[in-house]
């Protein structure tokens, strides 16, 4: 059943995030998650075993279309928002 | 003539009938916009030249003697976190403060094709995520009613911009209220579409099965002009209906004699303002004076829908923002690996209540709380879903009022983010069902704007715009226009 979060958690989600906090922020971030599960607390009255779950709400299953090829993004122009490009590629710190 | 206040089918008239052209139109606006904006700062992005070219090439097209569509030459504003080609959008967000984008969104693109005239990128909530437009990464929008209270959020800038007569209409979007919360606290009519009805291609995302575009305006006439234009399939937009989109002109009609308007209870319980009910009650008795029969309905189920809500949409959320990570477009703050300057870009790029919400979303997704958070909330969906459902069976809307309250103060609830979504407690059992809803303006309490929210079964948005027409022909309370210092 729901839990209270500790700062562990936060420090947890703050790295599964990449999210980078402060000893400040986690505690800070610690308490008002806390104010917000307790409200979601209710939930814990609701028995909805029998109920299944909606992803979302229209009645839409595999709408495809035909996989014919059709122009793409101008490559300019989204290289143009790049912090940083080279040979036509995004360039990034090494990742290896 | 005081153009900024009338409405776009007058203002498309006046055109028609050569009394103005577009360009002159579009210099009046934007004269409005430098007389008010300092205070207001309803916008992120002003659009000047694009505007003015645009307006001259329909005044050219006029000239020809093309047949022009009823927004051709309309001054209009668009949020922030809807795309446009070579446009800056920001999502009011430092994280995006300079990103262009490459296309247009599916709304952009065909307000284009109407040859609207697009005046500028308004402010919002961070990533739409508040109610109150206090989190934007830039500055605070003030309501043009009181500029001590906030215009609401997340679409805050959008509303403040029709209401003061900066643009004839914007387009905003809404998640749990965003559209008719902030058109409640400015006093203009905004509509929230069926999810599904219009394309949320080239929406920035925030919770894409809550997420959807919708109208900001004036009146009930300019609404149905605005929803012939944007809703429809979109090829790009797998959510979007096939259904055809009927001409929304034809359901203005001033009749409402023999509609089942149901009136839940658990919208007008605690936490309402005393005076805000009254006002809403006084809006029943018009409507029944008018033919309409109301009656009150229980769905048990709505104080789940926040909390239920809440964690969906965090969830939603959390997956959604993940792309920004300083790699394709955006905000990079220089790190010596990747890891680092992922986490020191998005450390510094959102803002607080962005990441407070992405934590949850995280948090919420993790394996030991999935199923108690995320699937429990997906289950309270269906349970909001089938309840509205079945109230639906009785009756042919339902109406609540769209917000506990009228406009609250800048900084009331800034530190306090669930007092801040409790907010949108009248508005997020809508969105959770993905039904049509709209806020309508109701008379004034203390010099600020009351807002009435009327909820139709799904592509039923007829039934919202002949209600609204019908108040809107028997009463002069749904027009409020601000007194601002100029």
């Amino acid at each position: 059943m729901p839990m209270k979060i500790t700062e562990k958690d936060v420090e947890q989600a703050a790295l599964l995030s990449r999210l980078e906090l402060t000893a400040q922020d986690t505690t800070d971030c610690t308490k008002s998650l806390n104010t917000i599960l307790e409200y979601m607390d209710k939930l814990n009255n609701l028995d909805a075993s029998t109920v299944d779950p909606s992803a979302h709400v229209l009645r839409l299953k595999n709408v495809f279309r035909e996989d014919k090829r059709e122009p793409s993004l101008n490559k300019e122009s989204v290289l143009g928002n790049a912090p940083e490009e080279q040979a036509g590629a995004f360039k990034v710190p090494r990742i290896v | 003539m005081q153009l900024h206040t009338l409405s776009v089918h007058q203002l498309s008239e006046l055109m028609e009938k050569k009394e103005v052209s577009s360009e002159e139109l579009t210099r009046f606006h934007l004269e409005r916009i430098n007389q008010v904006e300092d205070e207001l700062q309803a916008f992120v992005t002003i659009t000047k030249e694009e505007a003015l070219a645009q307006a001259r090439a329909v005044d050219e097209k006029r000239a020809r003697g093309e047949k022009l569509s009823l927004l051709a030459g309309i001054p209009m504003a668009l949020k922030d976190n809807i795309c446009t080609l070579g446009v800056k959008t920001t999502c009011a967000s430092k994280i995006l403060y300079n990103f262009i984008p490459p296309y247009d969104a599916g709304v952009a693109e065909r307000l284009k094709r109407a040859d609207a005239v697009l005046i500028g990128k308004c402010n919002m909530d961070e990533f739409a995520m508040g109610s109150s437009t206090e989190n934007s990464g830039f500055f605070s929008t003030k309501n043009p009613f009181n500029s001590e209270t906030v215009p609401g959020g997340s679409s805050g800038g959008s509303a403040a911009a029709v209401a003061a007569g900066e643009a004839a209409f914007a387009l905003g979007s809404d998640t749990g209220g965003s559209i008719r919360q902030p058109a409640a606290f400015c006093g203009v009519i905004g509509l929230k579409p069926t999810y599904g009805y219009v394309s949320q291609y080239g929406l920035i995302s925030y919770a894409s099965s809550l997420d959807q575009i919708g109208p900001l305006t004036r009146d009930m006439t300019d609404l149905a002009l605005i929803l012939n234009t944007i809703c429809g399939h979109d090829v790009k937009d797998s959510t979007t209906t096939l259904a055809e989109v009927p001409d929304f002109r034809k359901c203005l009609v001033n009749d409402i004699k023999g509609l089942r308007i149901g009136l839940p209870q658990e919208y007008f319980g605690t936490g309402i303002k005393t005076r805000l009910a009254e006002k809403i009650h006084e809006a029943i008795r018009k409507l029944e004076e008018l033919g309409a029969i109301c009656e009150e309905v229980a769905l048990p189920h709505t104080e789940y829908a926040l909390p239920a809500h809440y964690i969906i949409s965090s969830a939603e959320a959390s997956s959604n923002l993940a792309r920004y990570d300083g790699v394709r477009h955006g905000l990079r703050v220089e790190a010596e690996d990747v890891l680092n300057m992922f986490k020191k870009t998005r450390s510094q790029g959102f803002g607080a209540e962005v990441k407070r919400r992405i934590m949850l979303g995280t948090h919420f997704l993790s394996t030991s709380n999935y199923e108690a958070y995320y699937v429990k909330a997906l289950k309270v969906r269906t349970l909001i879903r089938q309840e509205f459902d079945r109230a639906f069976e009785k009756f042919d809307c339902l109406l609540t009022p769209t917000c506990p309250t009228t406009a609250f103060k800048i900084g009331e609830k800034a530190d306090d983010p669930l007092a801040m979504y409790l907010s949108e407690i009248c508005t997020l059992p809508v969105n959770m069902a993905g039904l049509p809803a709209m806020s309508l303006p109701f008379g004034m309490i203390e010099g600020l704007p009351v807002g009435l929210q009327l909820i139709a079964p799904h592509f039923t948005e007829g039934t919202l715009l002949r209600i609204g027409y019908t108040l809107e022909q028997s009463t002069d309370q749904t027009r409020p226009m601000p007194g601002l210092s100029r």
